[in-house]
């Protein structure tokens, strides 16, 4: 397919201006103005017909079942993007004189509450963009949180199951990273743990249910070793689907959550973005959260700083459209409803898992929560965790999560989620089947998947060592 | 499907959380609300917002036309609701539109290469921070205080959390002082950051600026925070800048009272290695047909861990798709159109509103579609303003205290002829 | 395509070998690294003249899907790098043990390389490093 800039038609524009009819603004110097500058020149029929091309060479929820593990791909309901569109909201300037704006400020703290409410934590900043921007913006309020006490704590304790954005957010903020190593049930071994455990310890960043689908039975005990030595417990909150209603945050022990809009709260997924990754706290940290916050107060809403902040971690107030759709998704299930999610997206896990589990191979027998992972290895001929998704495209599914967590080697992490039916599972679970009967019977068929999709497999080695970034007329 | 996991109910699958952890009840969040429910609640809250008629506000969040063309691809679900393109087979859509994204980057800011985006310009402007240390392992940021005030903020928590320092270098007639500048890069600086055009809307010396930092062995990073202009002016791959930072709200999206933005990074290509956030890049399949994947992912916190080049895993793709159809449906005609009637009207209503009693010019630098202008009583104009329903300047003494009652104004091509003058008459 | 140790050289568990002509050693990734790592596609080559200390990271290779560090196996000055390695990474993977070198050390203590494995034992470490 054409790339948009080898759709030129020269001298058109896809939209009509206003003329030009005031006289131009002569305070800038010809020197300083440019030339030229090599955009696309096409037609707005052209331009559609392009980008509808593209969109049907895509594959989002509303096409089929993405059971990405660790993703929560559930259904975006289509009311949120119209009121998210509501010229009040989008017109709306973030420094706009408070008064100006109560509703968005009383939306804003409206979802604080709910987040606070489901977390049971007590005080949400909405400012982080994504779920790595909160885990970011955690590990500078421990930093800024022992630096305050006169304490000299450097090191941040992280299970090898974790997502790389937890260490990698950790050396952004200078802390030394102390890995931690699961036992045979993918779980924190307390009695590790306290070994690792000293004054230098800042905190530990754990996800609970894990990477794996599983909930850390000893979640309490392990919390307690940490606040017992002086750390602060990070809890990733990624998969929240698997608790919603049923279990909170700062129950655990957690001192510290952050949440994905993106994942938990049903907004769309962008393909890549936008999300958001609000941080939640207990009591005790409030002072150090991202200014401003927004308070209630008897004359309406209005922002407030919190004494001790961090600072600003993004310009602005936070990901707002996507407030919208978050907080229109809590109002539209309410308490019971949240509670019935959680339910509902371990039952489905569950349920898939019972389907699978006599035709491949689980390292976690056991119950899980959201998500399950299985592994290539009794997959015949050779076939590969790689193969086995490239080879469900071509049955119109979007593959799980592949080769994540680490900890388990050719990983297929799988998640439903609640959104999704009886059939769907059942279709899906066959399907997979079915590629592993065909592995046996014709290897090469699954090795040389897809064949149905508008590329290939592509050479990936190719676009690293010989990076092509932009478009080039010689090309 | 119980029985087929062989439990007697729902609660049983819950059994692995401990007891003291199982909520009684679930959370107090009120009824569930149906469709035209939920329509009304929200909609009652959009309703509290004031309708304005006009607004002459800017400062990093712009009010453009987005032409029709932006909603209708963004709001095809094929593109919204898929995820990161990690399956690139079914993802052509997703990876092609973000590599023609990368391309018009590149020639609308002149650099190298342009990474799939960051959060918004603010954290493109720290990231860039990062990644000149990583680059010159230099522990020194030098940041002019022309650069937005609140992105200034951002750029110190980033820093001060990776241990670097950071000297603000003052200005002088609302430009970056260069005798200042001059004293405080050196040996040990790993960038210097300004931003053009700059928070008072004034146009920066980037050779100036370019050139002092190369000769003490430091990068340039330009930040842009209404890249409309650069349909106008030259961008800052022309001045030798080695990172550029951009905030692309401008270019279709809506203001969204500050977020979802678009950040946007761009280097020269050899530092491309160094560059944090996602990276589409062209390949071939095992048909010889061209295709995309994502690609440089070693640089990756997924892959990378602790030795990543950022933390960052989402980033704001639908935003960065919205600039991708903006720009293609104006091409450079269109962004020239919209650059030139932002900048003239700016200058149309600058030119009467120093001639109003009491208001006075404050920098004499050319300017794009934002100046300073100074007044009797900064509260007082606005207050006026908006009684007539117009959204005024920021006032500028919250940021910078020796601006006094000074306002920061913005017009774009969404202010009319009409528009203006209706303000002037307001204030006569 | 299995590449063979050679006999003369020595290992580090780290996967790099090391070949010692007097007080200049050649040092690279072993054959079951570049193995491991697959398609090779960039190679982040250390500094000339740097000093680096036994254990030091000095390199990182980079694969599709993977990164890996490469350490120092004894301390010295870094005399030489293996510039064709910048154009054509995948030299390691065709030729990991002579054309596909990385970097050459100017040792400040040739004793260093006693401590190291030798091919014999080296093999048996890979041997049981995969179970």
């Amino acid at each position: 397919m054409k790339l948009i800039f080898e759709k030129r038609l020269p001298g058109i524009t896809a939209v009509s201006l206003p003329e030009q009819n005031l006289p131009q603004n002569t305070s800038l110097p010809q020197e300083l103005l440019r030339r030229d500058c090599d955009l696309p020149e096409v037609s707005e029929g052209e331009l559609i017909r392009h980008y509808t091309a593209l969109s049907r060479r895509n594959l989002g929820v509303d096409n089929a079942f993405y059971p990405l593990g660790s993703c929560t791909m559930k259904y975006n309901p289509k009311i949120h993007e119209k009121l998210a569109r509501l010229d009040d909201f989008c017109e709306s300037h973030p420094l706009a004189p408070a008064a100006a704006v109560q509703g968005n400020l009383e939306l804003i703290w409206e979802l604080e509450q709910a987040l606070c409410e489901i977390t049971g934590m007590d005080a949400f900043s909405l400012q982080p963009s994504a779920g790595a921007h909160g885990e970011l913006t955690g590990l500078m309020i421990i930093k800024a949180f022992f630096k305050a006490g006169g304490q000299q704590r450097d090191t941040i304790i992280t299970p090898d199951s974790s997502h790389g954005t937890n260490p990698a957010s950790a050396a952004m903020c200078g802390f030394k990273i102390l890995t931690l190593k699961s036992n045979a049930r993918g779980e924190i071994d307390p009695n590790e743990l306290e070994a690792l455990m000293s004054e230098k310890v800042a905190a530990l960043m754990l996800t609970n249910p894990n990477t794996l689908g599983l909930f850390d039975k000893n979640i309490l005990r392990i919390c307690e070793i940490v606040h017992n030595s002086g750390g602060l417990v990070y809890g990733d909150g990624a998969n929240a689907n698997a608790v919603l209603g049923m279990a909170r945050f700062k129950d655990m022990g957690f001192d510290l959550v952050h949440l994905n809009l993106h994942k938990t709260f049903s907004t769309p997924h962008g393909g890549g973005g936008p999300g958001a990754g609000p941080l939640g706290v207990t009591r005790a940290l409030r002072d150090y959260l991202p200014a401003p916050l927004v308070s209630k107060t008897e004359n309406g809403f209005d922002y407030i700083d919190p004494p001790h902040s961090i600072g600003r971690v993004k310009a602005f107030n936070g990901n707002f459209s996507i407030f919208v759709r978050a907080l229109a998704y809590i109002r539209g299930l309410g308490g019971e409803g949240l509670k019935r999610t959680g339910r509902i997206a371990v039952l489905n896990a569950n349920y898939l898992r019972k389907l699978l589990e006599n035709d491949f191979h689980l390292k976690y027998k056991t119950l899980c929560k959201h998500e399950f992972v299985i592994d290539d290895s009794t997959m015949p001929a050779g076939v590969t965790t790689m193969d086995l998704a490239k080879r469900l495209l071509d049955y119109g599914f979007h593959p799980p999560t592949v080769y994540f967590p680490l900890i388990v080697k050719g990983a297929l992490m799988i998640e439903p989620t609640e959104t999704e039916s009886k059939q769907t599972m059942d279709n899906f679970a066959r399907t997979l089947i079915t590629i592993k009967q065909e592995a046996a019977d014709n290897p090469e068929l699954v090795k040389g998947a897809p064949y149905s999709t508008p590329v290939s497999r592509l050479d990936e080695v190719r676009a690293a060592r010989n990076p092509v970034l932009r478009y080039s007329k010689e090309e | 499907m119980l029985g087929t996991i062989g439990v007697a109910s729902i609660d049983a699958l819950f059994a692995d959380i401990p007891a003291p952890l199982l909520l009684k009840k679930p959370p107090r969040l009120g009824p569930a609300l149906s469709e035209p429910e939920l329509v009304r609640h929200i909609t009652a809250l959009a309703r509290k917002n004031k309708r304005i008629t006009a607004s002459f506000l800017g400062a990093g969040c712009y009010h453009h036309f987005i032409p029709a063309t932006v909603d209708a691809v963004i709001s095809r679900s094929e593109f919204y609701t898929s995820y990161t393109p990690y399956q690139p087979e079914v993802s052509q859509g997703n990876l092609q539109a973000i590599f023609e994204y990368q391309s018009m980057l590149c020639e609308l800011t002149g650099m190298d290469t342009v990474n799939a985006s960051v959060y918004d310009g603010a954290t493109a402007l720290a990231e860039s921070a990062l990644m000149s240390v990583r680059i010159n392992n230099k522990t020194k940021v030098v940041l002019s205080k022309t650069v937005h005030p609140q992105y200034r903020e951002v750029v110190h928590t980033y820093c001060s959390a990776a241990g670097l320092g950071v000297q603000e270098v003052r200005t002088v007639n609302g430009c970056t002082d260069p005798a200042a500048l001059d004293k405080l890069v050196d040996a040990d600086t790993a960038c210097v950051l300004v931003q053009s055009p700059n928070f008072f809307g004034l146009v920066e010396d980037l050779a100036a600026v370019s050139a002092l930092a190369h000769t003490h062995g430091a990068l340039c990073v330009v930040c842009v925070v209404e890249p409309t202009a650069l349909g106008l002016l030259k961008p800052p791959g022309a001045f030798a800048v080695d990172i550029t930072a951009a905030e692309g709200q401008s270019l279709g999206n809506a203001q969204n009272f500050g977020g979802p933005h678009l950040g946007i990074m761009g280097c020269k290509s050899e530092y491309v290695r160094r560059l944090p956030g996602r990276l589409v890049g062209m390949t071939r399949d095992s048909k010889d047909r061209r295709g995309f994947v994502l690609t440089l992912q070693a640089r990756e916190q997924h892959i990378r861990r602790q030795a990543a080049t950022s933390n960052i895993c989402s980033n704001q793709a639908l935003c960065a798709l919205a600039a991708a159809v903006y720009l293609a449906t104006l091409g450079y005609k269109g962004l020239r159109r919209v650059a030139e009637l932002s900048a003239s009207h700016a200058a149309y209503l600058y030119e009467r509103l120093v001639e109003l009693p009491g208001f006075e010019e404050v920098f004499p630098s050319p300017f794009y579609n934002e100046f300073v202008v100074r007044c009797p009583d900064a509260p007082a104009v606005n207050k006026k303003l908006a009684g007539a329903g117009i959204l005024g300047g920021l006032m500028l003494e919250n940021y910078y205290p020796e601006l006094k009652n000074c306002l920061l104004f913005c017009v774009t091509e969404m202010n009319t002829r009409q528009d203006i003058d209706t303000l002037l008459e307001v204030l006569a | 395509m299995a590449h063979e140790n050679p006999k003369d050289y020595r290992y580090t568990e780290s996967h790099e070998w090391i070949k010692q002509e007097g007080d200049l050693c050649t040092c690279g990734i072993t054959d079951h690294a570049q193995e491991s790592l697959t398609d090779i596609v960039f190679v982040e080559l250390p500094e000339v003249g740097g000093e680096v200390a036994q254990g030091d990271r000095v390199a990182v290779v980079e694969s599709v899907k993977s990164v890996s560090d490469i350490y120092a196996p004894v301390s010295g000055k870094i005399s030489a790098v293996n510039q064709e390695l910048s154009s054509a990474p995948e030299t390691i993977n065709n030729d990991p043990y002579t054309a596909g070198w990385i970097f050459k050390i100017q040792c400040s203590n040739p004793q260093e390389t006693e401590s190291l494995l030798n091919q014999a034992d080296y093999e048996k470490f890979v041997q049981e490093e995969s179970h």
